[in-house]
């Protein structure tokens, strides 16, 4: 192991399982790394040096007392803010939470730390999620490592930033309309939605419930797969967990083959608003593709178009009701309590002191959809879209295994361009949204740098709910076929920092 | 379909529970009008005869044994409130004084 912080999360696992290295010099490389560039990059909201070194060093005495390690043990991971740390702060990138410390573990916390994972600390992100740029955090942007003055993508773009800067092998995010595929692409990195309800919601602070989904960040395909199996499974603690068991995805990851597969093309994601480099890679991916032995074919699924103005809805209705709970009363922020003022008054001086303008925009968005004279106009109609999309990717599974597209219509933009002009910001998620309103699974895998700009495009591979062994199958042939060509990961034509 | 206006965003804020300052208002409006001219386009699609979707999962009720478990040490949820005492929440008045 020469080089701690450019090993994979597979690679590392092995070499402190070996005795090549130990757990806590892994830890410290990169916590050392994070000190050295984080300040520019700002991808932490909270560093866990002592966590970090606490849980590495019982890694290393559990393998000294001989005891067996898991394929993750020691490795160390971003957490993206938005999951309960016992303990540790936890903001969701909102003023609203500064300084909480969560009385409880979120159920992926808890299975990290029962897997050995060394979390190095909080990454950051959009609002209580809520954008895909990160520049809605109240703690300031994220930079994109390939380029500091543009957009790391967002909610999670501190989680694809701390692995395309190095500070960490693997990270945790959360998608609900794209925010872990989004700052994948975009950052040259690996991120995946899995299935709905496969990944435990317990301790994830809520957003669009019926949206809202966990899942791996990585730089290659089989550390994703690792992670994935690390964190999925059935959880009695979230009732729309789903007990069934999770996909073999790191064995499709070691099969990255596609040989006889059955792709799609959507015919739907393309033309007017897409960046030409970006098209020139997903082309190209095509051909790649049919290089490698899958079958092509063309899908249309006309609904898609709808898919955007419906997630403006349904999220934003969602979120007005979720965000009801910080009401300044239990946790969280209390803003002008002065003996005087009553409970409702406080509350509304509170959130209105601790939540942004994006988080404004969507309570008062999802509470006019959701109003008696519009329900039916807005928040109906959306759900009636939501059983169209569904349809849509229906017939496409019945014809092909997967389908693919670009994950985003353009490259990283630059830090303030699209930060007060919501509905050219809400345009980066345009490809990703389906999957989240029919709650299939689906990845970003990088494809290659737009001519133009220089900058990482990603391929993003959709697959049935429960078949979410199929990304990893063709994100993995995608992935190997592209480092042979190119002679090494994308990533490491990314600008030192 | 009308535009939202200022006393519009101003009802919404007074359901949303948000102490909007002036400024906020008319920023809001623009832009909450235009979020919901592009999204309105829903209803071009959404025939009488398809059911809507709330939800990924076909799931109702999901219940669990109703038996005594472990919960929350109340000290540790209380040293996170705003405002304790007598390992309770502290609150600001909720009904008036009369």
């Amino acid at each position: 192991m020469t080089d701690l912080i450019r090993s994979t999360a597979a690679q590392t696992a092995n070499a402190i399982a070996s005795g090549e290295v130990s757990a806590v010099e892994v830890a410290q490389a990169h916590l050392d790394r994070i000190g050295a560039v984080d300040e520019k990059v700002h991808a932490f909201l909270h560093v866990d040096t002592e966590g970090a070194l606490e849980a590495a060093r019982a890694v290393d005495a559990k393998r000294a007392a001989g005891e067996e390690l898991g394929p993750l043990a020691g490795v160390p991971l971003a957490l993206k803010d938005v999951f309960t740390t016992k303990g540790i702060p936890t903001t969701a990138g909102s003023k609203m939470l500064e300084g909480w410390r969560p009385p409880y573990d979120a159920t992926l916390t808890r299975r990290l730390k029962e897997a050995g994972v060394v979390i190095l600390g909080k990454t950051n992100m959009d609002e209580f999620a809520m954008g895909s740029s990160t520049e809605n955090s109240a703690y300031g942007p994220t930079g994109n490592p390939w380029d500091l003055s543009r957009i790391p993508g967002g909610s999670g773009g501190g989680s694809a930033a701390a692995l395309a800067a190095y500070e960490a092998p693997l990270a945790i995010g959360t998608d609900t309309g794209g925010s872990i595929r989004q700052p994948g692409a975009v950052t040259g990195t690996v991120g995946v939605k899995p299935t709905y309800g496969s990944v435990s919601r317990y301790g994830l602070i809520a957003f669009s419930s019926s949206l809202d989904q966990g899942g791996p960040c990585a730089r290659t395909v089989l550390d994703a797969a690792l992670l994935h199996e690390a964190i999925a499974g059935w959880d009695p603690m979230d009732s729309t967990s789903i007990n069934a068991p999770v996909p073999a995805v790191v064995a499709a990851a070691r099969q990255a083959d596609v040989k006889g597969m059955r792709v799609g093309v959507v015919t739907e994601f393309g033309g007017e608003g897409y960046q030409a480099g970006v098209m020139q890679r997903f082309h190209e991916s095509v051909e790649l593709l049919r290089s490698l032995g899958a079958e092509i074919v063309e899908i249309s699924c006309p609904s898609f178009t709808y898919a955007l103005p419906a997630y403006y809805l349904i999220a934003p209705s969602e979120c007005s009701s979720n965000l009801a709970r910080f009401d300044a009363m239990r946790y969280g922020l209390r803003v002008g309590d002065n003996g005087e003022r009553s409970a409702e008054e406080v509350t509304a001086l509170t959130r209105e002191a601790g939540f942004g303008p994006e988080v404004k925009r969507r309570i008062m968005l999802g509470t006019y959809a959701l109003s008696s004279g519009y329900y039916d106009a807005y928040y109906g109609s959306a759900q009636k879209v939501r059983t169209l999309i569904t349809r849509d990717f229906d017939r496409a599974f019945a014809d092909v295994d997967v389908l693919i597209s670009p994950t985003t219509p353009t490259t990283a933009f630059p830090i303030g361009e699209r930060a007060d002009d919501p509905m050219a910001m809400y345009l980066a998620d345009l490809c990703t949204i389906p999957s989240n309103l029919a709650g299939n699974a689906a990845m970003s895998v990088p494809c290659g740098l737009a001519p133009e700009d220089n900058l990482p495009v990603g391929l993003q591979i959709i697959a049935p709910a429960l078949a979410d062994d199929r990304l990893y199958r063709v994100g993995a042939a995608v992935e190997a076929a592209l480092n042979d060509k190119w002679g090494h990961p994308l990533l490491e034509e990314a600008p030192a920092l | 379909m009308p535009g939202i206006t200022r006393e519009e965003v101003a009802h919404l804020a007074r359901l949303s529970r948000l102490e909007l300052k002036s400024e906020e208002l008319d920023h809001f409006a623009e832009q909450l009008n235009d979020i919901v001219d592009a999204v309105a386009r829903v209803s071009e699609i959404a025939a009488e005869d398809v059911p809507p979707t709330s939800h990924p999962l076909p799931l109702t009720n999901v219940m669990r044994a109703d038996e005594v478990r472990p919960s929350l040490r109340p000290d540790e949820v209380l040293a996170a409130a705003p405002a304790a005492e007598e390992q309770r929440f502290r609150v600001p008045q909720i009904l008036g004084e009369d």
